[in-house]
Formats: structure tokens, C-alpha cells, sequence
């Protein structure tokens, strides 16, 4: 469990790049949230997301929750699509938190232009910094289930074993969603979601 | 018929909480133009039947079905951007000397943090501008309920009242309890009042009405003293007691949950008597607001001592942990003692406070155009045009400012990059004799404020050359429709403008008008070189869709052949996100020089082969993907 029984509220960060998901990720938890009783808030910087900018959400959950933006240094679970963006916001944790990161690298036109350089070993430095770190291949399953755009139900798949409520009822939330909108997606959905599940536990 | 927690709690955002509102409340006529963080409010509103929606031209015209409809009787609203009000702000001017029929919403929300717009103003200046009153929800919750008591406030009092919102209440989801599940009839009896002397602003007319404004004024600051949108919330610690509104009222309970909280809903005009009372109750008082220090200079005016924007920053949001090192020495902290902040992650919420913590050193993320975008031919050709300066605008295009096309020179306001483009030729000194001034629009943005711009560049004589990007959709917004995409705000089949015959009727002659597909880049280019050379004004318009709106029809992938690949990297000057390096030498040239050469790859899932690419490429390494029919 990523939150204590003593603090009121926890805070999920989810971080990535736009147009992988981030937001529907951050949906489901939060819905999952819902079902499990809990007030929400939920916010995110979209903009200008769409276009392959940094996309964050935060999600908090708990009996009352006041503001909607995690607190510096007080995030519980950081959910990065990307090692260089779990990089850059991993020092929104806490020093007991955890930090579920996809480990497939996607470098922004910045670097192919030359501007800048890609971090070494982003993960490294992450784990350097004390966190405690599950890193996994996620797009890579989503690619061999047939479509990267699963990648966010691998995620979410990963990271339901540290959340408070089981994972069965965010397997469901994610299902429904399908069944209500794309129903050809049902079974890809739960296989990604069994693979990131399995993941997840490792 | 009241349902009083009936009902299922909603989950939804502050923008749909503002719709949701505005149904509950009987409003008959919404219209907006789209702009970040207000868009999805009337997406939201759109989706209601009963409600007329529309997608206006642009902000103005937008309060100007509002005042029509509320003049004839009706519930109305509009919505805007923060920038979008500066653009409505004559009509408000002038509306509010005149009234309403039916309740009159202007919804504005500030973009603070400026997560996608070119300046951060504070919107509610227009309160104390128009005299008119100013609510400020903290969440979606008080959205949905001020949206509802927004009307009756407007119909009591006799004005146009602004509900202003921010980012982070446009954008935040949060339960919300309805209160009914049936829309209410609701319009004023006798429709239109015909009444010269009260909506005909001649002079003669105008000078009784601005007393009478002053007394509404008087009236509301009145009501302000004793209305519940203004209630002491939170704790005893009485050591430090805040004024506070908008969001940032949950921020200080959050940062500081024993302190008492004079919380502000309606916060022009300002209950100052409130306050000095709360005041009277605690040590020191503190306001916090987004983000001019507008309360803060009223109430020390009215000789009550505050901490404001001495402690705060006058910039970006008010979050926890802004608030908590700005004003740890109030509490008796030392800033050091509180937890250090992310890597370089929340800079946008620490303006005006020093890094802390160690700093990984990454590359910045900026948002790029999309893959296969119908801009990015465009910006390729303008980066390699050499002795230009070119006049920007707001949208997509935007970002043709950045690597790798570095291609423009401004960028103001909407509609600006015409009237600053005449300006630059007017304007033009010895050095600049030779110059090509060119003007970058999009379709949505001309129609909004750029058509009278370039009037003012043909009637003028204006040596322009004016790149209009029709890409049929308001993209940088998410791709909502408008007179390009001749669809309206639901979707139906509507007026399909035809940009060549307006830009004739603007007084472009009809061979200087130019039609490209902007995939093709010999014809981009040729149209380019033989359009600036004309002294004159000329338009090439270009005609493929965003990639963004649902018809766009994606083609089967392109894939880099490496045995042909030679590492020139010109197809990186293409901007295309799918491209990227996969590896990168240094040879030396028969001069004895070294060159640079990067080795690329195509990401496969994300191209639609639009087929810019290989127009870059000399020795033919990028080809449709193997194995995939392209019919």
C-alpha cells in the first residue's frame, strides 16, 4: 500500500507525454476511487497536451480532499509513462513513495535536433535518490498485445497492487469504459491489464 | 422541482459544472469562441438540448448574442479565455450602463500558470472597469452552484455579472451534487421591452444611465456585506486569519488547516466591513489572491492592515507549497525546515522563489505540432527562405516559432499578424528595403480578428504576403469546428466559408490569390518565391485538414531504408515528430572540415505517411513500409 492509515488523503501522480494516455489513466483511478467511497479531485495540465508536450495529472483521494494539486513532495505513487519524465518528477514524492515507471525511453524532437541530450540511466538516478523504483518494458506489452496505445492499462494494471482498493474493482472500471465506448477492446484491455497486474507484483 | 440530494453526485470539471449550472438555471441561449481553459464549457453546454449553443466568431460577438438574448427575455451566457474578455470588453462597457432582461453570465477564466496562452491577466479588473459584481468559485462545486445563483444576482441587481474561473477550476474534476433533473422554463414576461432611453447609448441617454450605475454599484456592496457567498470557514489558531477566493481558498486549507478563513465569493464589490470584523479576530491578516493584488489594495485603502503581495508572488498559482514557504515566517518557520520541492518540475508554480534541492539538468519537453500536421511543409519552406521577417499569430502555427523552423518573428494577439505585418512594411527603414514581410494566420483566427486586418493591408497598399493556413478546425484547441470546417458546434452541416471569394472581397485580386496542398513542397515553394516578389498584397491559402478532427484520413506508414540512409538529417528539418535519431557520426570532409551526420528512423505507429517527408530526402531512404498496400 502506498498510503498509510494515518494520513487522510493520497496522492497519485500520473506523468507522461501527450497522446499516451495519461489522462484516461488518471480517470480510471480516480473512478476506481469513487466506486471505493472515497472524495476526489482530480486535476490536470492538458493545454496544449495534445501535442507531445509533458501532460500531468494529479489524482487525490481520501474522506475530504481540499486542494486539487499535490503538494511538493508529497505524492505517494508517481505513474510515469516515460524514465525521463519519472526523472524530472520524481522529487514530487515522498521519501517512502513509489515510483511505477514504463522503462521504454522517448526522446522529444529537442534531442534528435541535437539541442540537448537524453539523461543516462534516468532510472539509475531515480533509485540514486533513495525511491524506491518498479520499472518495466509497459509499451513494449502493449505493442505485442498489437496496439502501444495500451500501454495505459498496463500501467494501471502495474500499479493496482499498491493501491488501497483491489484490483479487481479498477480492472472493472477500465472494462466498462470499453464495453461502454470501443467494445472490440474488451479482451485486449483485460489481457494488458492481467500483464501489467503480473508486473506490477514482480 | 427542488430534488435535494436525490440525485447522483456528478464527477466532472469545473467547465462541465459551469454547463451544468447554466441548464439548472433555466439559460436559453450560450455562445462562445474557443480558447484554453474555457473551451469544454460550451462542448459541455452544447449537449443540452434545450439550451441554443453556438460557436461565435469570436469573444465579442459572443457577449453580443448574450446581451440580444437576454435583452429579448432570456437566460443567457457567454464563455471566454481570460484575453478573450479584452477582445468582448467594449460591448461590456457598454452593457452594463444599459442592464438586462433575462439573466446576463459573462463566464471568463484566467489562464494562471499560463499553461496555454501569451499572457497572465486578472480578469476581474473588468469587475471595477464595468461596475459590475464579480464571483469567484474555489472548486467545480461552487461553479456549478454560482453558475445558478450567477442569474438571479444578474436579474436582482439589473447587471451583467462576470464569473471568473481559473485554470485549475476549469480543469480540476470534483463531485458535484445537481440539484434538479429536469430543465426549468424559465423567461422573462413580455419578452423585448422596447425602451430607447435605457438601451440606446447616444450621449444624451448614456449620461442618466451612468448614475444609476453607480447606485447599483452602491446597492451591491451592500448586498456584499451580508450575502452567504462570503462566510468565515476554517479554523482557531488566530495567530494568522486569511482573505481568500477562487482557488486559492482550498490551497490555504490545505496548507494551513487551523488558520480561519474570511472565504470570498463574491469579490467585487468586496464586503470591507467583513473584513475589518475578521480582522479585528486575528493577529495578523493575509490575502490571497490570483493574481493581482486587487483585494489587497481595496482593503488597505479602507485602512486595514494586510499581508499580501509582500510575502506572495505576483505570478502563477497560489499552490500549498507556494504558500506554505512564503509565509512560514508568519508561523514562525524557517523557509528550510519545509520539504523540498520536485527536480524541475513545478517551476511554474515557484515563480519569484529560488530553486531548491538538487537539479537533475533534462531537456525541456515544449509541445511540438502533431505528426503529419498540414503546418509543418509550411514552416519547412519558411526556414529556408532567406531575408524575411514574418508576422505570427495565435494557434497551432505558434509553434513554428520553435525548433527546428525558428520561422517567426511575432506573435500578439488574434488577428495581429496582419495589421503588424502592414506595419512592418510601412514601417521599414534603409536596412529593410528588401525585405519579404510575411503574415502566418490560421483559418479560425482570420475569421475572428484577422479579415479587417487584411482590409486594412489591401486598402492600404500593403506589400504582404499572407500565408493563410486553412486547416479547417480550430486546432490548438482540440479541433472544434467553425465556418472552415462548415460544420457548427454539433456537429450539422453548416456555411462552408470559401476563403478565396472572401479574400477577392477583402480586395486581394484574383491572381494573387493561390491555392496550394501544403504536402507538396516544389509547389510551396514556387508559390512562396513568385507571391513575395509581387508588390503587392497576396494570399496562398492551403487546403489539407488537421489531423486532429475525426475525417482526417490517415495513409499507411512511411520506414527508413538504413543502407540508404546517408545521416544529411535534412528530413529532421521537417519538424516531424515521428522522426527521430538513432545514431550519430562525425566524418571529416574532403576540405578537411567535420560534419555532423544523424541516422534517423521513422516511428512506424505514429506516421500516417502523409508523404512530406520524402520530399527531403535525396537519396530516396524513406519509403512506404514493407508489406503495407497503400490504396
Amino acid at each position: 500500500m502506498v498510503n498509510s492509515s494515518n494520513r487522510q488523503v493520497t496522492n497519485i501522480l500520473v506523468v507522461g507525454i501527450g497522446g499516451q494516455g495519461v489522462m484516461t489513466a488518471s480517470e480510471v483511478i480516480a473512478q476506481t476511487a469513487l466506486r471505493a467511497g472515497y472524495d476526489v479531485k482530480k486535476t490536470e495540465v492538458a493545454g496544449m497536451a495534445q501535442r507531445g508536450g509533458v501532460v500531468t495529472s494529479h489524482v487525490r483521494f481520501g474522506k475530504r480532499v481540499l486542494s486539487p494539486a499535490i503538494p511538493s513532495g508529497e505524492a505517494d505513487l508517481l505513474v510515469a509513462f516515460e524514465p525521463a519524465e519519472a526523472l524530472r518528477w520524481c522529487g514530487e514524492l515522498r521519501p517512502e513513495g513509489v515510483a511505477m515507471v514504463n522503462s521504454e525511453p522517448q526522446a522529444p524532437p529537442v534531442v534528435s535536433f541535437g539541442l540537448y541530450d537524453y539523461p543516462e540511466d534516468p532510472i539509475g538516478q531515480i533509485r540514486e535518490r533513495g525511491i524506491t523504483v518498479h520499472a518495466f518494458a509497459a509499451g513494449k506489452i502493449a505493442r505485442e498485445l498489437g496496439n502501444f496505445r495500451l500501454v495505459n492499462t498496463v500501467m494501471l494494471g502495474a500499479i493496482s497492487p499498491y493501491l488501497e482498493f483491489s484490483a479487481e474493482v479498477m480492472r472493472e472500471v477500465i472494462l466498462e469504459r470499453f464495453r461502454e465506448r470501443k467494445p472490440k477492446l474488451v479482451e485486449l484491455n483485460e489481457a494488458a491489464f492481467a500483464a501489467g497486474l503480473e508486473r506490477g507484483h514482480g | 422541482m427542488e430534488q435535494k440530494s436525490a440525485l447522483k453526485p456528478l464527477f466532472i470539471s469545473g467547465n462541465a459544472a459551469i454547463a451544468r449550472g447554466a441548464w439548472e438555471a433555466g439559460c436559453r441561449v450560450a455562445a462562445a469562441y474557443p480558447g484554453t481553459p474555457s473551451t469544454e464549457i460550451l462542448e459541455y453546454t452544447s449537449r443540452y438540448p434545450e439550451i441554443y449553443s453556438e460557436w461565435s466568431m469570436n469573444e465579442k460577438v459572443s457577449l453580443e448574442v448574450a446581451i440580444g438574448a437576454s435583452l429579448a427575455g432570456s437566460r443567457a451566457f457567454c464563455a471566454m479565455k481570460h484575453v478573450g474578455l479584452n477582445v468582448a470588453s467594449d460591448a461590456l462597457m457598454s452593457q452594463t450602463l444599459i442592464g438586462v432582461g433575462g439573466g446576463l453570465v459573462i463566464v471568463v477564466a484566467d489562464d494562471v500558470g499560463l499553461s496555454s496562452s501569451q499572457n497572465e491577466q486578472d480578469s476581474r479588473f473588468w469587475g471595477r472597469f464595468a461596475h459590475v459584481p464579480v464571483l469567484e468559485p474555489c472548486d467545480a462545486q461552487e461553479s456549478f452552484s454560482m453558475m445558478v445563483s450567477a442569474f438571479t444576482l444578474s436579474e436582482t441587481f439589473n447587471t451583467p455579472v462576470i464569473l471568473r474561473l481559473t485554470t485549475r477550476i476549469c480543469h480540476v474534476k470534483g463531485v458535484v451534487q445537481p440539484q434538479r433533473d429536469s430543465y426549468p422554463q424559465f423567461a422573462i414576461e413580455g419578452g423585448f421591452v422596447k425602451d430607447v432611453k435605457q438601451k440606446v447609448m447616444t450621449p444624451a441617454h448614456a449620461k442618466f444611465r451612468i448614475p444609476w450605475m453607480f447606485e447599483r454599484e452602491e446597492q451591491l456592496r451592500i448586498y456584499s456585506e451580508g450575502c452567504d457567498l462570503n462566510r468565515q470557514v476554517g479554523g482557531e489558531d488566530r495567530r494568522v486569519g486569511f482573505i481568500a477566493s477562487g482557488p486559492t481558498v482550498l490551497h490555504v486549507m490545505e496548507s494551513f488547516p487551523d488558520a480561519p478563513i474570511l472565504q470570498l465569493g463574491l469579490t467585487y464589490p468586496p464586503p470591507l466591513e467583513r473584513i475589518r470584523q475578521f480582522a479585528e479576530l486575528v493577529d495578523q491578516l493575509v490575502v490571497t489572491e490570483e493574481v493581482e493584488p486587487l483585494l489587497e489594495t481595496e482593503i488597505k485603502a479602507a485602512g486595514i492592515a494586510v499581508i499580501g503581495k509582500a510575502l506572495l508572488p505576483r505570478q502563477g498559482e497560489l499552490a500549498p507549497q507556494v504558500l506554505r514557504r512564503a509565509l512560514a515566517p508568519l508561523f514562525g518557520q524557517a523557509e528550510a525546515d519545509l520539504p523540498a520541492a520536485g527536480v524541475n518540475a513545478m517551476q511554474e508554480q515557484r515563480v519569484d522563489l529560488p530553486k531548491i534541492g538538487s537539479s537533475a539538468e533534462l531537456f525541456p519537453r515544449p509541445p511540438t505540432m502533431c505528426v503529419a500536421c498540414p503546418h509543418l511543409g509550411i514552416y519547412y519552406c519558411l526556414s529556408h527562405i532567406r531575408n524575411k521577417t514574418i508576422s505570427g499569430d495565435i494557434g497551432c502555427y505558434t509553434l513554428g516559432t520553435g525548433e527546428p523552423w525558428n520561422a517567426l518573428d511575432t506573435c500578439i494577439c488574434m488577428g495581429a499578424s496582419m495589421g503588424v505585418a502592414l506595419g512592418l512594411d510601412k514601417g521599414r527603414t534603409e536596412s529593410d528595403q528588401n525585405k519579404k514581410v510575411i503574415a502566418v494566420i490560421g483559418d479560425s483566427t482570420f475569421m475572428h480578428m484577422g479579415m479587417q486586418g487584411l482590409l486594412d493591408i489591401t486598402y492600404n497598399r500593403g506589400n504582404v504576403t499572407v500565408l493563410l493556413l486553412d486547416n479547417r478546425a480550430v486546432g490548438m484547441t482540440g479541433g472544434q469546428d467553425n465556418p472552415a470546417s462548415g460544420r457548427d458546434i454539433h456537429g450539422e452541416p453548416a456555411l462552408q466559408i470559401d476563403f478565396r471569394k472572401l479574400c477577392e472581397a477583402l480586395g486581394v485580386r484574383s491572381e494573387r490569390i493561390v491555392e496550394v496542398n501544403p504536402y507538396e513542397l516544389p509547389t510551396l515553394f514556387k508559390a512562396l518565391r513568385e507571391e513575395t516578389k509581387q508588390p503587392e498584397p497576396s494570399v496562398i491559402i492551403t487546403n489539407q485538414p488537421c489531423v486532429l478532427v475525426d475525417h482526417y484520413g490517415p495513409k499507411p506508414p512511411l520506414e527508413v531504408i538504413d543502407a540508404k540512409c546517408t545521416g544529411c538529417g535534412n528530413c529532421l528539418d521537417v519538424g516531424c515528430p515521428a522522426i527521430s535519431v538513432v545514431r550519430r557520426e562525425t566524418v571529416m570532409k574532403p576540405n578537411g572540415q567535420e560534419k555532423q551526420l544523424a541516422f534517423v528512423t521513422i516511428d512506424t505507429q505514429a506516421c500516417t505517411g502523409c508523404d512530406l517527408c520524402p520530399g527531403t530526402c535525396a537519396p530516396d531512404a524513406i519509403v512506404p513500409m514493407e508489406g503495407v498496400s497503400r490504396g
